[in-house]
């Protein structure tokens, strides 16, 4: 069973990111970037690790994803994209370091990372986490303990952007009237 | 395993969610008066909200616990950072009614933002866990990037926000980065020990010396991000421009209130639980604080651009708080919150003073269009020359009893070089305080420079910063007395 869902999220990871690179369509590349991060995250439940799976899907697929395509939308889908390279020598950069990414992939996977056994206490205490409460069930413990008011403290956060967003984009693209043209104009000739 | 609730105790952080209650009252309720009203009510909002802030801040005087699961301390050094923030702040809003009056730009927003930064700001004087830290300097920040494009009809104003917020934003990741090195060497983020942990104070004690490699380097990173705030040199870039494009009356409450809250993190951070360790952050800090000082003053000469003049200034203010850090004992901590409380008090002063004549369009803000200020306005001319003297830290100023203060502290610990390379950068920087007097006193000008703002609040802004700076220099004793017993930390 394992492996058979193995088998079906890695050919749809991979085919999603291959599909990706050869798709013509903005949108397009934005959803099937959508559907190889769905696919990574069933790959995180394979491993036992719901929470991020959960936050894969959350953050990644949804927030971030969500954000791509409104970019998109806003920008407008233009089919005839530029080819002209605005960062000379960036093409055979990037296949370098990309080249260099796949040996060092290679090189860890071929070695076997071992970080848990690195420190035998710290893996012991992760299998004693992961045994009891379970590591989803840990860190909700942590983030209504511990960490209540950094949590309580982020909507403020998050309240203080959504607000700077409203203002600067309230009236930001409506039309110039005649003094702030002429304020425009007095300010560029400075 | 049972969840045990943690004890909330809401009035550790009373100041911030007053502000953070005002902030979204005021929201709501410009949204039931139309369009087209006068809205001093904004003003009058905020300026009950920080009133309200500023008692409950006054109330934890005296108090010494770590709260809320520990992750704010509730100390006599809190409660002065908050309080001295808060007074900051209503006079940055009695400023910014007088600049915003019927223009588009009274905005609940702009209100609202501010009470965020304050908030935030305060609740990075309590952090006691890094992750605090850093969530109270991204609501400042970002708050703070808004207001300095708050001007949206101006493309300097939405150049320098832009600047200021892609640097802040590099700034934060090295922050971050600091965090993760310095959890993955301590296994904590937090401050003191006790409730379980101990503690990143309670590591340096229990571990070997060698085994701090990882944790240095995380300080090293934390001093960058911390740096980029207070504006040290090498990450000072963005302070220029910043300065220059945002509206004035926010010039002046980054340069205060954004200073104060980097600094006394700074404070806890480095002279209280990274003590042990200040054999390996002393160099360093040492290195930011010649080049911030020096880089600071030199530059500040050939300004022509009065804000530009300041931000400098203000750079190199950031150097010379950074000598009371480095002197690491009593005297350099009470010297440095006595020397930041003063300073933000005559910055905003002269800030001020640019604002009421520079006006919501910021004219007139080249040194030049200073000449002959003093024989139209002599009042305004005159605060002005308080407040640069003060800057300069000249005797009978709040500044020079500041600057005596952490030069005495580092001479105190030892590092009397230090003191003397910053009383050279003084004397570098009196050149260009003085050149502003020499424009306003000793030049004519026939145009007749008028301010572009004449509302009762802006000039009493400017009258009560003007007499805190001159009271300030002669009777300092009660200030220095609380800044003393502010530096009982929680340790």
């Amino acid at each position: 069973m394992d492996v058979a869902v193995f088998v079906a999220v890695f050919v749809l990871a991979l085919g999603s990111s291959l599909a990706m690179l050869f798709a013509r369509n903005a949108v397009h590349v934005a959803l099937f970037l959508v559907a190889g991060q769905v696919a990574l995250a069933v790959a995180f439940l394979l491993q036992g690790a719901f929470f991020v799976a959960a936050v894969q899907v959350i953050v990644y697929a949804g927030a971030i994803m969500v954000l791509f395509l409104f970019v998109i939308m806003l920008l407008g889908v233009d089919q005839r994209e530029a080819l002209i390279e605005p960062l000379p020598g960036q093409r055979p950069l990037a296949i370098g370091l990309g080249a260099l990414l796949v040996l060092e992939i290679l090189y860890a996977s071929m070695r076997g990372l071992d970080l848990a056994s690195a420190s035998p206490e710290g893996s012991a205490a992760l299998a004693r986490l992961n045994a009891d409460p379970g590591n989803v069930e840990a860190l909700a413990r942590l983030l209504f303990s511990d960490f209540l008011l950094p949590f309580e403290v982020t909507s403020v956060l998050l309240v203080a952007a959504i607000v700077g967003v409203m203002a600067l984009a309230r009236r930001m693209g409506g039309p110039l009237t005649a003094s702030e043209r002429s304020d425009r104009a007095e300010e560029v000739a400075a | 395993m049972e969840f045990e609730a943690p004890a909330v105790q809401l009035g550790a952080i009373g100041p911030e969610i007053a502000l953070v209650t005002t902030a979204l009252l005021l929201l709501i309720v410009d949204a039931f008066i139309p369009e087209g009203e006068e809205r001093w009510y904004l003003a009058v909002l905020a300026t009950i909200g920080f009133g309200v802030a500023i008692i409950l801040a006054a109330n934890q005087w005296g108090e010494r616990e770590l709260q809320l699961a520990r992750m704010v301390a509730v100390d006599n050094f809190a409660t002065f950072v908050k309080t001295s923030v808060a007074v900051f702040a209503v006079l940055t809003v009695w400023l910014s009614r007088d600049y915003l009056k019927r223009s588009e730009d009274e905005e609940s927003e702009f209100y609202a933002l501010l009470l965020f930064a304050a908030a935030g700001m305060m609740l990075m004087a309590s952090a006691a866990d890094l992750i605090m830290v850093f969530l109270a300097l991204e609501i400042f920040s970002i708050s703070l990037y808004v207001l300095v494009g708050f001007r949206r009809r101006s493309l300097a104003s939405q150049e320098s926000a832009m600047k200021y917020f892609l640097l802040g934003a590099f700034s934060s990741a090295f922050f971050l980065m600091g965090i993760a090195l310095v959890y993955g060497a301590t296994g904590t983020t937090n401050f003191y020990p006790g409730g379980g942990g101990e503690g990143i104070a309670g590591y340096l004690v229990s571990s070997a010396a060698s085994d701090v490699d990882l944790l240095v380097l995380g300080v090293g990173l934390l001093i960058v991000g911390l740096g980029f705030k207070i504006a040290a040199v090498p990450f000072h870039m963005w302070t220029p421009d910043a300065y220059q494009g945002a509206p004035s009356p926010i010039t002046g409450f980054m340069a205060a209130g954004t200073k104060f809250a980097a600094v006394a993190t700074m404070l806890r951070l480095f002279v209280v639980v990274l003590y042990p360790l200040r054999a390996d952050w002393r160099p360093i800090l040492i290195a930011v604080a010649i080049a911030t000082m020096l880089l600071g003053s030199v530059l500040a000469v050939i300004q022509e651009d009065v804000k530009r003049l300041l931000a400098y200034s203000s750079i190199a203010h950031a150097g010379f708080v950074l000598t009371g850090l480095i002197a690491a004992n009593d005297r350099g901590l009470s010297g440095s919150l006595f020397y930041l409380a003063t300073y933000g008090l005559t910055v905003l002063g002269a800030f001020a003073v640019v604002t009421v004549l520079a006006g919501r369009k910021e004219r007139n803000v080249t040194l030049a269009s200073y000449r002959g200020l003093f024989y139209e306005r002599p009042l305004l001319a005159g605060a002005l020359t308080l407040f640069m003297l003060s800057l300069a830290g000249v005797p009978l100023t709040s500044g020079f009893v500041g600057k005596f203060l952490v030069f005495g502290a580092a001479i105190q610990a030892g590092y009397w070089w230090l003191a003397v390379i910053g009383m050279l950068a003084s004397v570098i920087a009196t050149f260009f305080y003085l050149r502003v007097l020499v424009v306003m006193y000793m030049q004519e000008d026939d145009r007749g420079l008028q301010p572009a703002i004449t509302g009762r609040l802006a000039n009493s802004v400017v009258g009560l910063t003007a007499a805190a700076t001159l009271v300030l220099g002669i009777v300092w004793g009660p200030l220095i007395d609380l800044a003393e017993r502010a530096t009982v930390f929680f340790a």
